[in-house]
C-alpha cells in the first residue's frame, strides 16, 4: 500500500531538507542575486546599486535585441524539428530491438556525454573544415570519378574545390544537432518503451500500415514523451553559446553570446541579468506550454 | 589577446578561452581553488597568460630565494577582471593589458609598486620606464609588448602583392570570404578609425556611425570573427588574410610550413598592447610579489622567457642578449616608421567600452 508523506513526516523531511536547501543555496539564492542585478545600475567599475530602474529591461527590448532573440527562437526551433525528425526513428529502433542490443545502442546514444562539449565542438571543425574529413572524402571520391571518366574517354571533372561547411548558420545548426539529440532520443526511447506494443498489433491487425500506425498510434501515445523531449532540446539549444561561437560566421550570433559579452566585454552585468532573465521567462513560458500539452493528453486516456 | 606557443598544439589558447567562458559560472564565486594555498608561509601566486613564462623560470626563483610559485591562468582580460571583480582571492602577481592596468588602478584593483624593490626596472628600454596609460609606473612594470597586424598566406596574393593597408580587412571585397576579423569590439573598432586615419582614441560619434557602417559593409565578405585563433584557421586553409597579434604569427612562421605565412603592420599604422606585471589589492605576499617582478625583469631570467615565448621585450638588457634572429625579425619588431604611427589604446571608461560592444552586437545582428 503506498504511503503519503504525511504518514511518515521525519522521513520525509529527512529525505527531503538536503536536497532543498541545496537548491535554496546554489540556485535560488544566486538567481535572486542575478534578479536583483536586473533592477541595478553600474556606478562604477566594479560597483552596481540596486536602485530598482527598470531602465535595463527597457533597452533590452529595444528591436537589436528583440531581434536576436528571435533569431535565437528560430535557430533553437529549427534544431528541435531536426532533432525530433532524426531522433524519433532512432528511438523506434532502440525500443524495438532485442534485450541485448538495447542496451548497447543506448550506450552509444550516451557515450558522446562523456566528453567536454567543447572537444566534441572542436572534433567537428576538424571533420567540417575546407581540409576536414568530409571535404578529404569528397575530393577522394571526385578525384575517383574524374579518373573514371579519364579512362571511359570523357573529359576529367576538373580540380575539387572544398566545400565551405563551416563559418555559417548552417554548422551552427548542424553542431547543435548533433550536441542536442540524445536529449531528444532518450525520453523519446523512454515513451516508446512504455508504450502498450498490444495497441500496435490491434492497430496493424485491424488493416493500417505502418505508416499509419505510427502516425495515428504511436505518436499519440508517445506525446508526453515527445513534448519532454522537445522541451529539453529546446531550452538548452535556446541557451547555446558555445557552438553559435565556434561554428558560426559573422552573423550567427545568438541571444548567450549577447549575454556572455555582457559579463565579460562590456563588464555591463546589470543589462546582462535582464537580458539572461528575459531568457528565463521565455523558459518559462516554455515550460508552462509543455504542461498543458502533458496534461491535455492525461486527460485524453 | 591569447599566448602560446603554436609548435605545441594548434588550439591550447582557445580551448582555454573557451574552458574560461564555460567557467565563468564559477568565477562568480570567485574561490581560489586553483590555488590551493593557504595565507601563511612565503610563495608568490601568479596569475598569468598560458605559455608566456620560460620553462625553468619559475623553477629558477624557487632556487634563488626558496620561494615557490604556484602559477594559475587565464585567457582573457575580460576573465581575469571578472575573477578580481568581487575581491582579490588570493593573487600576488598579475598580468593585466595597458587599458586594463588604468581600468583596474581606477577601481583600486591593484596596488601602488614600490620601486625601491624593483632596481632592475632600470633594464627597461627609457621608453618604456614611463607610460601614458601608468604615469610614472606606479603601478604596472612592463612585460612584453605586441602590435595587431594583418597575417597573410603568401601564395594567396594577387601578383605577390603584400596587404599592406587596413583596406583588404575593412573595405575591399579583394578577399571576399577568406577574411577574418579578431571578435573584439574595440580593437575591431580602433583599427577601423586608424584606416580612415584619425587618431584609436577620442574617436568622433560621427566616425564610430560611419565605421559601422563600412564593417555591415565589409559583412559578406568576412568568413568568421575569430576568438583571437586566426594564426589557426590561417594555417587550415580556412581563410587568406586574418586580424592578429604579432607574437602569435611569429610562432605560427617559425613552426613548420611557417614560410607560407607572413605579417605586415599596415602603412596606416596599428593599435600597440603591453602586458604588464601588477600587484593586485589584497595581495597575501607583497613583498615576495615585488621579488618576484624584479626577477622577471632580471637579463637572464628575462632572456630564457624571451627565447621561449618569442614577444617583443620591453627590456634593453634582455633584447641586448638575444640573437639576430630574434633582433632584427620585422615580424617582432616592426619598421620604426610604421611604430611611429601607431597608438596604444587609452581606457576610456566602461561607458565606452559598452558602447563598442553595442555597435559590435550591431553589425553582428545586421
Amino acid at each position: 500500500m503506498e504511503q503519503t508523506w504525511r504518514q511518515a513526516k521525519a522521513a520525509f523531511a529527512a529525505i527531503a531538507i538536503p536536497p532543498l536547501a541545496w537548491l535554496l543555496l546554489f540556485f535560488i539564492v544566486p538567481m535572486t542575486v542575478i534578479w536583483a542585478y536586473s533592477f541595478g545600475e553600474n556606478t562604477g567599475p566594479t560597483t552596481i546599486d540596486f536602485t530598482g530602474t527598470f531602465a535595463n529591461y527597457m533597452r533590452a527590448v529595444e528591436p537589436l535585441y528583440l531581434e536576436i532573440f528571435g533569431k535565437s527562437l528560430v535557430v533553437a526551433g529549427l534544431t528541435t524539428v531536426l532533432c525530433l525528425i532524426v531522433g524519433f526513428p532512432v528511438a523506434l529502433a532502440i525500443a524495438f530491438a532485442s534485450p541485448r542490443m538495447k542496451s548497447w545502442l543506448l550506450l552509444l546514444i550516451m557515450l558522446p556525454f562523456w566528453t567536454n562539449l567543447l572537444i566534441r565542438t572542436y572534433a567537428l571543425i576538424a571533420v567540417l573544415r575546407e581540409q576536414g574529413y568530409v571535404n578529404f572524402t569528397l575530393e577522394w571520391l571526385w578525384n575517383n570519378a574524374s579518373g573514371l571518366m579519364t579512362f571511359v574517354g570523357l573529359q576529367p571533372l576538373g580540380e575539387y574545390e572544398p566545400l565551405t561547411l563551416l563559418y555559417n548558420n548552417s554548422a551552427v545548426i548542424i553542431g547543435l544537432v548533433y550536441v542536442h539529440l540524445p536529449f531528444m532520443v532518450l525520453p523519446l526511447y523512454s515513451a516508446l518503451d512504455r508504450m502498450d506494443r498490444s495497441l500496435m498489433e490491434a492497430s496493424l491487425d485491424l488493416g493500417a500500415g505502418h505508416m499509419r500506425t505510427i502516425l495515428l498510434v504511436v505518436v499519440p501515445l508517445a506525446a508526453p514523451g515527445i513534448a519532454s523531449g522537445v522541451l529539453i532540446t529546446f531550452i538548452p539549444a535556446l541557451g547555446a553559446y558555445l557552438t553559435p561561437d565556434l561554428l558560426g560566421g559573422t552573423d550567427s550570433q545568438m541571444i548567450a553570446n549577447v549575454i556572455e559579452r555582457q559579463f565579460k566585454r562590456a563588464n555591463d552585468w546589470p543589462f546582462g541579468a535582464a537580458l539572461s532573465f528575459l531568457l528565463m521567462y521565455l523558459t518559462f513560458a516554455a515550460i508552462a506550454m509543455q504542461a498543458l500539452v502533458q496534461r491535455r493528453s492525461e486527460r485524453r486516456r | 589577446m591569447a599566448k602560446g606557443k603554436y609548435r605545441r598544439g594548434a588550439s591550447r589558447r582557445s580551448l582555454l578561452q573557451q574552458f574560461g567562458a564555460a567557467a565563468i559560472g564559477v568565477s562568480f564565486a570567485g574561490g581560489l581553488a586553483a590555488c590551493g594555498q593557504g595565507a601563511g608561509g612565503r610563495r608568490v601566486n601568479f596569475y598569468n597568460w598560458d605559455t608566456y613564462i620560460g620553462p625553468t623560470t619559475l623553477a629558477d626563483f624557487e632556487a634563488a630565494t626558496g620561494v615557490p610559485v604556484q602559477m594559475s591562468l587565464f585567457a582573457t582580460n575580460d576573465e581575469l577582471f571578472a575573477r578580481l571583480r568581487a575581491g582579490n582571492p588570493g593573487f600576488d602577481v598579475i598580468v593585466p593589458s595597458n587599458e586594463f592596468v588604468t581600468r583596474m588602478s581606477q577601481a583600486q584593483m591593484i596596488q601602488e609598486l614600490d620601486h625601491a624593490q624593483i632596481p632592475n626596472m632600470s633594464n627597461l628600454l627609457p621608453e618604456f620606464q614611463d607610460a601614458a596609460f601608468d604615469p610614472g609606473r606606479r603601478y604596472s612594470m612592463p612585460y612584453t609588448w605586441l602590435v595587431l597586424g594583418i597575417a597573410y598566406r603568401k601564395a594567396a596574393m594577387r601578383n605577390g602583392e603584400v596587404p599592406n593597408s587596413w583596406r583588404y580587412l575593412f573595405d575591399s571585397p579583394q578577399y571576399s570570404q577568406r577574411i577574418a576579423l579578431l571578435s573584439e569590439s574595440a580593437d575591431l573598432i580602433r583599427l577601423c578609425a586608424k584606416y580612415k586615419g584619425i587618431s584609436l582614441n577620442n574617436i568622433p560619434d560621427a566616425t564610430l556611425t560611419e565605421i559601422e557602417q563600412m564593417l555591415i559593409r565589409q559583412k559578406p565578405h568576412i568568413k568568421a570573427f575569430h576568438e583571437d585563433d586566426g594564426q589557426d584557421l590561417l594555417a587550415s586553409g580556412e581563410v587568406d588574410v586574418v586580424l592578429e597579434y604579432n607574437g602569435d604569427i611569429a610562432q605560427l612562421m617559425s613552426s613548420e610550413g611557417g614560410d607560407a605565412f607572413d605579417f605586415v603592420v599596415p602603412q596606416e599604422g596599428t593599435l600597440i598592447n603591453s602586458d604588464c606585471l601588477c600587484i593586485p589589492t589584497g595581495a597575501p605576499h607583497v613583498a615576495e610579489a615585488h621579488a618576484f617582478i624584479n626577477y622577471l625583469l632580471d637579463a637572464e631570467a628575462g632572456q630564457k622567457i624571451t627565447e621561449e615565448i618569442q614577444y617583443p621585450t620591453p627590456n634593453a638588457a634582455v633584447a641586448a642578449r638575444m640573437g639576430p634572429e630574434y633582433q632584427n625579425n620585422p615580424v617582432i619588431f616592426p619598421p620604426a616608421e610604421l611604430m611611429a604611427k601607431s597608438e596604444y589604446g587609452a581606457f576610456e571608461g566602461d561607458e565606452r567600452a559598452r558602447l563598442y560592444e553595442e555597435i559590435f552586437t550591431r553589425i553582428n545582428a545586421a
